[in-house]
């Protein structure tokens, strides 16, 4: 058994991560070792021959991250703060409002509930891209383009129906017994959903979140029409530099990435027992 | 005197199941008055009323000289043990005792004092740092008990709370929850559809059937004298046997035959002529060369202590408990015969006793 989860999980684990490491082995490259016909792989202190495999290492494609972008007076760090004060925000408010939105379509009898629900899951429907230019001229009209505030509430809007309906499951989960226990002890019902409900429900705000977060991180159409640049998100940025007339710095590209990358690693990472919990749900129940 | 008192008190559901129809209850303090009665009678809704949990549709329930009809869960001062525990599973065992007592902003030494005192009593010292999910059923039921008990309420409520456990913890569960009782004298309501669980537990029990009170008595009431034919086959392993049949009256003394039959059984005086259903228990029934009855035996169950032996009549299947270790052959022939102090009688269409 053991030797069988090795044989699927270490193939699979390197098929996955090569191009994450091989982004990484490129943020270390130089520009033309980057796009070298020969595979170079090895990264070593001293300049190697153009048909080495071996590869001078710098991090002169780090350095290059602070310059400002052409046309702003942006750099790429400039970029990572918005998305993730973008990120972050919009993330905290749509699990804090699905969660609550979900709590009472689980514990309330609501005149309609079925269609009301269905309406949230119907706003994601659509496209969203095919809303862009609407967006655009009501933003316009609000002087919510070009700031944080308007991919606050976009991304929000767009993650709270999957915010709802992944938090009504968990919390349709938590036994009504726990509350009502709560309540005979003492505690009203706002003490209860903060002091029993919250705690039993935190898996699946971490699930929640992770989902919620990634969807606002990687998004970049609205990030882009939304935007001049004053809070554009990394996504934008990687894809100006495609327009470089130089050709495409693959080096600076690698080395943003794993500097956009990392964050959300690191959440995955510290949040991954809730995960593992929240995937396994119900299942474990039986 | 009356410490709780149910009067009326109905539940309709939003979907027109109407649950509880109007019960009027009156409990003493220090009583443990137990509702029994088969899956969907209602005694959970009236428990939950009780609690707070369901907003009663009318009637009024008062505790301790108060209304509380109308007041929320968390303002009636009643302590809840549910079927399934309901222990928070995010804290320990001492975190889940203590979590009433913080609702009462109550000091931090009170609570301690409390907290070794209700562990002492349900002996749940060991397992204050564990979390629920590590505890055997029984034990989260004490804990759960604990947690019922540590706030002194004015009322304990338990809904089947031994409902799920295995037959030897529900044993020692159900003495400790009694001892734990009388030596409090807390006025207990407790739901349970175990008629043997609320013969050894209550000091008055309470039958229900279809959202109404069948018979409210002491153990022995409710087992000797059922009120009705519900009373009579749910109360009791095995229920009472029923025979139908006539009683006729002959001056001063009163007969009765069963059904397709000749036999003459004398029976008590005052019972009015006409048609009658015979109740009595099976260890008051008997072999007997002469009985009125005649049967055979279908199977002989031996329960260690005594057997129950069942017997195909053509006034039906009667059960006889006997003592003896030999055991009936299937299909033998026996004869049986009552005691005559032990039977009761019921109206057949009314169901009532006569």
């Amino acid at each position: 058994m053991k030797f069988l989860r090795v044989l699927v999980l270490v193939p699979y684990f390197l098929l996955a991560s090569f191009p994450l490491f091989w982004l990484g082995l490129t943020s270390l490259k130089s520009y033309e070792d980057s796009i070298s016909n020969t595979v170079k792989f090895v990264p070593s202190a001293e300049a190697a021959a153009p048909n080495s495999v071996r590869f001078q290492a710098s991090f002169e494609a780090y350095r290059s991250l602070a310059q400002p972008v052409a046309g702003t007076p942006n750099n790429f760090y400039q970029y990572l703060g918005n998305s993730v004060i973008v990120g972050v925000v919009s993330t905290l408010l749509a699990v804090v409002l699905g969660t609550l939105c979900a709590y009472g379509f689980s514990r309330f009898r609501i005149p309609g509930s079925k269609d009301w629900l269905f309406f949230i899951l119907s706003t994601r429907f659509l496209p969203p891209l095919g809303v862009v230019v609407p967006v655009l001229m009501m933003y316009r009209s609000m002087r919510l383009e070009n700031t944080h505030l308007g991919l606050v509430v976009l991304y929000t809007g767009f993650n709270l129906s999957l915010a709802v309906w992944l938090m009504k499951g968990f919390i349709d989960d938590i036994p009504r017994a726990f509350e009502e226990a709560a309540w005979m002890d003492g505690y009203s019902r706002l003490q209860t959903f903060w002091r029993v409900v919250l705690p039993e429900a935190a898996t699946g705000m971490a699930v929640t979140a992770v989902f919620c977060l990634i969807a606002a991180w990687n998004e970049y159409g609205f990030a882009m029409t939304l935007n001049n640049y004053e809070a554009t998100t990394v996504p934008v940025y990687f894809a100006g530099l495609q327009g470089n007339i130089k050709g495409v710095p693959w080096p600076q590209i690698g080395a943003g990435m794993v500097v956009f990358v990392a964050p959300i690693v690191l959440f995955t990472v510290l949040v991954r027992r809730h995960l593992l919990r929240g995937v396994t749900f119900g299942t474990v129940k039986g | 005197m009356s410490y709780l008192v149910l009067e009326q008190l109905q539940k309709t559901y939003a979907g027109g199941t109407h649950a509880v129809k109007g019960i009027d209850l009156t409990i003493s303090q220090g009583e443990l008055v137990v509702l029994l009665g088969p899956s969907g009678c209602g005694k959970t809704t009236t428990l939950r009323m009780v609690a707070g949990l369901e907003v009663a549709s009318s009637g009024s329930i008062h505790l301790a000289a108060r209304d509380v009809t109308h007041l929320r869960p968390s303002a009636r001062n009643v302590g809840m043990v549910f079927q399934f525990y309901a222990l928070y599973p995010h804290l320990t065992v001492r975190q889940n005792v203590e979590f009433p007592l913080h609702s009462a902003g109550m000091l931090k030494a009170e609570i301690a004092e409390r907290l070794a005192a209700v562990a002492a009593q349900m002996g749940i010292e060991r397992l204050l740092a564990q979390y629920p999910r590590q505890l055997s059923g029984g034990d989260q039921q004490k804990v759960s008990l604990a947690r019922a008990m540590v706030r002194q309420p004015a009322l304990y409520l338990m809904d089947e709370p031994l409902g799920t456990l295995d037959s030897d913890q529900r044993l020692s569960l159900r003495e400790i929850i009694r001892a734990r009782q009388l030596e409090l004298k807390v006025t207990t309501l407790y739901v349970t559809h175990d008629q043997e669980e609320a013969m050894s537990l209550a000091d008055r029990i309470v039958v229900m059937e279809a959202g109404l009170i069948r018979q409210v008595g002491t153990p022995r009431e409710i087992y000797k004298n059922p009120r009705d034919l519900f009373v009579a086959k749910f109360v009791g392993s095995p229920g009472m046997n029923l025979i139908p049949g006539t009683i006729t009256r002959d001056g001063s003394s009163a007969d009765f035959t069963p059904e397709q039959s000749s036999a003459r059984i004398p029976i008590q005086p005052q019972l009015p002529a006409g048609k009658a259903i015979l109740g009595v228990r099976s260890e008051h029934v008997h072999q007997h060369p002469e009985g009125p009855i005649e049967g055979n035996v279908v199977t002989d169950e031996y329960l260690g202590h005594a057997r129950n032996v069942h017997v195909q009549t053509r006034q039906g299947r009667i059960i006889l408990r006997e003592l003896g270790a030999e055991t009936h052959e299937k299909g033998r022939q026996i004869r049986l015969a009552f005691d005559p102090d032990h039977v009761v009688f019921f109206d057949p269409t009314s169901g009532d006793r006569l």
